[in-house]
């Protein structure tokens, strides 16, 4: 049997619940929400209801109409970033980000938006005085991943929120590395923007994610990325301005939001702190396996407390590509190398531009599992 | 004799959907019709309910930050 450890990908397996829910929609409710009044529809509505209320109570969110579904993290950050920036204005982010924030924020710089990056140091850590020093009278908004997808290393999200708070700015959070596996809430973690993606941590299908929009956006101010229909006023030719229509344009993923909402009642019977200690555990055997093989340079945090499952590392003498098809081929251990989309990260860390192997284990990885990836790492770097 | 009915109409099925579980959990009888055209475009469904629930409905919702686009009696 092949060891998954590509879980910072997208995780799997998925619950059982989450394909059953998924089944369930397909063949006894499948119908249009938010279109029609008949009761198929209405039911459709409803799966799609509870699990945007479910995804408030996990967050922390107050108003389940501020979580809006998007297709993944990526688009929930591009509306963040696109609805908000204007040219003249700047924003504040770090050197350990995702290309799901950096590609935007660099077409929007070419549209007169300034971006301030702020660099981490070589494990990923984030100092948030330097974040503060780079905050400027025309900053409005600062960006952040709640932990690298290379590294794993937390960032400091709450006191970086503290931050903005004073300084009256919005924080924007990319929590693809996090949601599900740490303990979230929009406002103990001052959290403005959160987006978020359903496939990883959260345990839900691809093809599912969202952006909750906390109290303090203004969400006049926040532009939609995509208009059309959206089943309400539909005798005028503008975009609805409530919420969640105004961001929710077009026949919604009700299928996967079916599985997603099945995904998040998984997560909270078994309880997001006790997901977190699982992981640190798998973090802890796998940390203190492969530090002790000789050849091997494992990045980011000394601590797994200060981590999350992505967990990058070299092999001495092989390039990270040659270790990931023959950890596979002769191995059968499933991972990801190279850059993870992640190249400012990847410079941080000293690990550009060959990058690492990257090994990722999920709520259903064993223990025997993660001694069969040592095991094989040693064998690699053994020759 | 019949009981006089009402309807609340929202600004999308989203909070029509939302405000049937609130209502519900408040012990206040109501389903989720057809939004009557002569009413409305809005969204395709509303809240059917007695009269005499109309005030504490629109309490409740209030309550649970779910808007409200408009009531008509039928």
């Amino acid at each position: 049997m092949p060891v998954y450890l590509d879980n910072a990908a997208t995780s799997w397996p998925k619950p059982p619940a989450v394909a059953e829910a998924m089944l369930h929609f397909l063949q006894k409710i499948g119908a249009s929400p938010g279109r029609s009044a008949h009761r198929l529809s209405i039911e459709a509505g409803r799966v799609v209801e509870e699990t945007r209320e479910g995804l408030a109570q996990f967050f922390g969110a107050p108003d389940p109409s501020r979580i809006v579904f998007a297709s993944n993290a990526t688009q929930a950050i591009n509306l963040a970033l696109r609805g908000l920036l204007r040219p003249g204005t700047e924003v504040v982010t770090s050197s350990m980000e995702h290309n799901s924030v950096m590609r935007p924020l660099r077409a929007l710089e070419r549209e007169g938006v300034r971006v301030r990056v702020v660099t981490a140091d070589s494990r990923g850590h984030l100092d948030p005085v330097a974040m503060e020093e780079a905050i400027r009278p025309a900053t409005s908004l600062i960006v952040l991943n709640q932990a690298s997808n290379v590294s794993g290393t937390l960032l400091p999200v709450a006191e970086v929120g503290r931050i903005a708070r004073r300084h009256g700015l919005l924080l924007l959070v990319d929590s693809a590395t996090t949601a599900g596996a740490y303990p979230i809430d929009i406002e103990r973690d001052c959290i403005d923007l959160l987006a978020f993606t359903g496939h990883k941590s959260l345990y839900g299908p691809t093809g599912t994610g969202g952006l909750v929009i906390g109290d303090r956006v203004d969400t006049a101010a926040l532009d939609p990325l995509v208009r059309g229909g959206t089943g309400s006023r539909s005798e005028s030719e503008d975009q609805p301005t409530f919420l969640p229509d105004a961001y929710e344009s077009g026949t919604p993923n009700t299928t996967g939001i079916a599985g997603l909402g099945a995904a998040v009642r998984w997560l909270q019977s078994t309880g997001v702190p006790e997901i977190r200690r699982r992981q640190i555990a798998q973090l802890q055997q796998l940390e203190t396996g492969l530090r002790a093989i000789p050849g091997v340079t494992v990045y980011g945090p000394a601590d797994a407390r200060q981590r999350m499952a992505p967990l990058s590392f070299n092999i001495q003498g092989l390039s990270p590509s040659d270790a990931g098809l023959r950890l596979d081929e002769e191995h059968g251990i499933l991972c990801r190398v190279g850059l993870h989309c992640a190249p400012a990260a990847h410079r941080t860390l000293g690990t550009s531009p060959d990058g690492t192997v990257r090994f990722a284990p999920g709520a259903y990885t064993t223990p025997a599992d993660l001694d069969q990836a040592i095991d094989a790492v040693a064998t690699l770097a053994a020759e | 004799m019949k009981v006089k009915q009402a309807v609340i109409l929202f600004h999308t099925s989203s909070h029509a959907i939302r405000a049937e579980k609130i209502l519900q959990h408040e012990g206040i009888k109501c389903r989720l019709v057809p939004v009557p055209r002569l009413l409305s475009s809005d969204c395709g469904v509303c809240i059917r309910l007695a009269e005499t629930d109309q005030q504490a409905a629109g309490e409740a919702l209030s309550a649970a930050r779910i808007e409200m686009a408009g009531h008509a009696v039928l």
